[in-house]
């Protein structure tokens, strides 16, 4: 079942000078995971809980599969939830935690039982089924609260920051399990709120860029890291290099140097913004070169991170790993091939 | 002196800059607590250890001298004292009820339905508690006595009107800690349960009660207590019928000078009081409290 945000507006408190969310538009396929992805106060939570129908939009609708359910309590909306802080049963056990949305909807006992079964086994948690939610770590909580919205057989399933709680070791871990989830559930939807990149990239279709209460831009992950369509995009998808360039005719000059790179038909002599992944910038002779101080050097096992001084501006290059690192203060040259860069319109920038 | 002090300082733990190099200081010597135990210990004593040891004295002595179980065996055998023994204990047991229900009722009704001034009634709950018992008694006279504003029913001077001034004083002794306890409550849960497509009674049922549990057992003890014990409000129904063992000890020591007798009840009240409070928290612990 697709979901639809159709220029949904929510003001907390009849607020209207800071919106929480400001129209926004979103469009979830029936069987797709949608990331949505921003800094923390950008919106995400307002939006899914407007799915949800914990917040009323002051404007605009929200459809599920097509149903408009904005006057429809949550109750009702038949949507599976999956929030940071797990939000479990404390006095219930794990079996009656994951029966509990059953047993709201009047299923008939027998089939309760077989289903409890059904998705602890799914998120591999059936060994724990007796077992209070104090008695289990954060990851297994977390995996009972996943069953627990699945066992009611959602369309639609939205997850704040499932994660989040978790250390980086554990996550990685639940990540996995959560694209094998829905390989195995692939006609659910899912909305997934993030602050992590790396969880988005990994697991969403699309991803929603979100900043301020907007929507910043929204596509698959790999239009949204290759050619992102603003400069907040290029930041948070992925970290990007962004310095102010002025155009010219078949490339850009930057810091007295002219840079070859695609100006996809921008009028000659107006600013822009130029955008290289760090990744992608190398270190020493080649095209498009650009001469600067180190002012600071990072070893992080398989590469370096360089963060080089070009007029004034920063510049990070990751390279693999130097058996001679150049030292503070050190002039090096670095270069970047003209495909890797992006070119985005003039904005200030805050990297 | 200025060893206690800083012994003092140490225990409260909070004007030292935590760090583990200074513990040895804080570990406790039994000789210093001992010396800072002994004046409270000792005022406890001389304020109330020691008139209850002259009450249950006295209870031993009857007005024909000697030490005798005699005000015992008299008390118990009338029938005034069982009469005012199952009064007290059932109104008390019945208010704790109705306490406890409609204070749960109007509790979850100001911390879970949004409306306006539901932070000014929640307020407005603590100054209650401040209110004399006799004050809600002399408002329900004024309301349903002889005299009243609604019109003569004579149900006040019955067991029924003192369950009523009892239920509608120590009611917010209920929706205090349980006010606490919603308070306290992670939304997250309520929202998971509601997106399970639990409404509202279930979600009280299942999710809220269970939380409430602990603040339900404290109220209700506090209140149970204080019902057994209540006797203003008894006194100022004006219910000629009604006598509660605060009551009967009243009229035996005021009224027929019977000090012994007056004692005996007085010491049964007394045990009453902590036998139920007791069993009142082994039932509310084993309850998941
Ligand atoms: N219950 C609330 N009452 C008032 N303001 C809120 C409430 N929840 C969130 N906000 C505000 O709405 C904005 C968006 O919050 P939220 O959706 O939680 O962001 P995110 O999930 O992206 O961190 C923030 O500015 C936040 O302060
Ligand atoms: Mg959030």
């Amino acid at each position: 079942m697709g979901i639809r945000l159709d220029s949904v507006t929510v003001a907390y408190d009849g607020n209207v000078d800071t919106l929480a969310l400001d129209s926004l538009d979103l469009t979830v396929e029936p069987g797709e995971v949608m990331a949505l992805l921003g800094p923390s106060g950008s919106g995400k939570t307002t939006a899914l809980r407007a799915v949800a129908g914990f917040v009323r939009p002051v404007s605009g609708r929200v459809l599920l599969g097509g149903r408009d359910v904005t006057d429809l309590p949550p109750y009702r909306r038949g949507i599976g939830m999956v929030v940071q802080s797990y939000a479990l049963f404390p006095h219930l056990r794990v079996d009656e935690n994951v029966a509990f949305g059953l047993r709201a909807r009047k299923t008939a006992r027998s089939e309760i039982r077989q289903r409890v079964a059904e998705a602890l086994e799914m998120t591999g948690m059936a060994a724990y089924a007796r077992r209070h939610p104090r008695e289990l770590s954060g990851g297994q909580q977390q995996r009972v609260a996943i069953a627990r919205a699945l066992a009611i057989r959602p369309d639609v399933l939205l997850l704040d920051e499932p994660l989040s709680a978790l250390d980086a070791r554990l996550r990685s871990g639940m990540l996995a399990e959560l694209a094998r989830l829905h390989r195995e559930l692939p006609d659910v939807s899912m909305l997934y709120v993030t602050h992590d990149q790396v969880e988005a990239l990994t697991l969403a279709d699309r991803i929603a860029v979100m900043d301020k209460a907007r929507l910043q831009s929204c596509g698959t992950p790999r239009e949204l890291y290759r050619s992102p369509a603003d400069a907040f995009t290029a930041s948070f998808v992925g970290g990007a290099n962004l310095v102010p360039v002025t155009v010219g005719t078949g490339g850009v000059s930057f810091a007295g140097a002219e840079l070859k790179v695609g100006t996809n038909g921008v009028a000659a002599g107006a600013r822009a913004t130029l955008c290289v992944r760090p990744h992608l910038v190398g270190l020493g002779q080649g095209p498009n070169q650009l001469a600067g101080v180190v002012r600071e050097i990072q070893w992080r096992g398989a590469t370096h991170r360089l963060y080089v001084e070009v007029d004034g501006h920063t510049v990070m290059a990751d390279v693999r790993e130097l058996k001679a690192p150049p030292v503070h203060g050190d002039p090096v040259t670095l270069h970047f091939m003209p495909d890797d860069a992006v070119l985005l319109p003039a904005e200030v920038s805050h990297g | 002196m200025a060893e206690a002090a800083e012994r003092t300082r140490a225990v409260r733990g909070r004007s030292r800059p935590p760090g583990g190099s200074r513990t040895s200081n804080t570990a406790p010597r039994p000789f210093g607590a001992l010396a800072w135990a002994l004046p409270p210990i000792a005022l406890l004593a001389l304020f109330f250890l020691y008139p209850l040891a002259l009450v249950v004295q006295q209870s031993f002595r009857p007005d024909s001298g000697g030490t005798s179980l005699r005000p015992y065996a008299d008390v118990l055998a009338s029938g005034a004292f069982r009469h005012a023994l199952w009064t007290t204990v059932w109104l008390a047991l019945a208010s704790t009820a109705g306490c406890l229900l409609l204070g749960f009722l109007l509790a979850l009704v100001i911390a879970f339905v949004p409306f306006p001034g539901a932070k000014g009634v929640a307020r407005f709950i603590d100054v209650y508690l401040s209110f004399p018992s006799f004050l809600i008694t002399l408002a329900l006279l004024f309301l349903y006595g002889s005299t009243g504003i609604v019109g003569s029913f004579q149900f006040l001077t019955t067991p029924w009107g003192v369950l009523l001034a009892e239920v509608t004083y120590f009611t917010p002794f209920v929706m205090r800690p349980l006010l606490a306890a919603f308070s306290q409550l992670d939304t997250a849960q309520l929202e998971a349960a509601c997106s399970l497509g639990a409404r509202a009674p279930r979600i009280v049922r299942q999710v809220i009660l269970p939380e409430a549990l602990p603040a339900l057992a404290a109220g209700g003890s506090l209140v149970l207590v204080l019902c057994l014990n209540e006797f203003g409000i008894v006194l100022f129904t004006g219910a000629k019928g009604v006598t509660t063992l605060p009551m009967l000890v009243y009229g035996k020591a005021i009224l027929e000078s019977d000090y012994p007798g007056a004692c005996v009840v007085a010491v049964v009240n007394v045990l009453i009081s902590v036998g139920l409070y007791a069993l009142y928290r082994v039932v509310s612990r084993r309850a998941g409290a």
